[in-house]
């Protein structure tokens, strides 16, 4: 490492706009009144995850992210805006009271202080390997051979939730 | 690159998300909160995977992505269901339970 952008440059500068990116994106999905303008700050954090899932070499999860994320669900989420009449502009009614704001910051700051503190304690200085393209062949290879039941499991599970929403939303 | 950079662009994440569900109460917006955790969390199982040279962070991550559509599919309904019982989705509302 001579600089100290480390010996990638190009892949830690794209790795530092991406994040700051998604941290600005996500801020302002937790703190924007708008609903709808949270539900599009959600779009900017999930594409620059699949960014990010391709700066670490899965590609294959990066374009199921696109597609199941930015596709599906915020589509999804846009639908449960439209469906439940909330306000189009500024809705001042979406944030808890002082006391639940004040509290959630707090949590929020120690939970990052420890988890940081534990990430530098154990992983400080570990660089990612230079080679860290996996290819989709292996992904599938490890979906249909080791993990083969959780995979049918999760096949289940998505039926289910499908026909649970089904029944749930259905009026009757 | 180094680990502890995906590591912690993780955490914050998970942070924001967290702060987001307890502060929020509109319930669309805490099921955002809670997307944005899950999402944090798929960061950290691909870096794993990839220090480890394994593949099963890979298959973990797309398993997460499944679980996450699952439950925006059924909270979603959940929310709808709440508004239409109550016309709103108020969470601080929502105290039926409450002995």
């Amino acid at each position: 490492m001579d600089t100290v952008w480390g010996d990638n440059v190009a892949q830690n500068i794209a790795f530092y706009v991406i994040a700051a990116i998604m941290v600005v994106g996500a801020l302002k999905v937790v703190t924007t009144k708008n609903v709808v303008h949270a539900a599009l700050y959600l779009v900017a954090v999930l594409t620059g995850m699949a960014g990010q899932f391709i700066l670490l070499g899965a590609e294959f999860i990066a374009i199921t992210q696109m597609l199941v994320y930015v596709g599906a669900i915020v589509v999804l989420f846009l639908f449960g805006i439209m469906l439940t009449r909330a306000q189009l502009g500024k809705d001042p009614d979406v944030d808890g009271t002082t006391v639940q704001k004040t509290s959630g910051v707090l949590v929020a700051l120690v939970l990052l202080v420890v988890m940081g503190y534990a990430i530098y304690d154990r992983f400080e200085g570990v660089e990612l390997a230079e080679e860290r393209v996996q290819p989709t062949a292996m992904v599938a290879d490890s979906i249909f051979s080791t993990y083969i039941v959780p995979f049918e499991a999760i096949s289940v599970l998505l039926l289910a939730a499908l026909i649970g929403a089904i029944v749930l939303a259905r009026r009757d | 690159m180094l680990l502890t950079n995906f590591l912690m662009l993780s955490s914050i994440l998970f942070c924001i998300g967290v702060y987001g569900v307890l502060a929020r109460k509109n319930a669309v917006m805490v099921l955002m909160s809670i997307e944005l955790i899950l999402n944090a969390v798929n960061i950290n199982l691909v870096a794993f995977g990839v220090i480890n040279g394994s593949i099963s962070g890979h298959v973990f991550a797309l398993f997460i992505v499944a679980v996450a559509a699952a439950e925006v599919g059924v909270g979603l309904a959940l929310v709808l269901l709440i508004y239409r019982n109550r016309s709103s989705i108020d969470l601080d509302e929502l105290d039926l339970m409450k002995g």
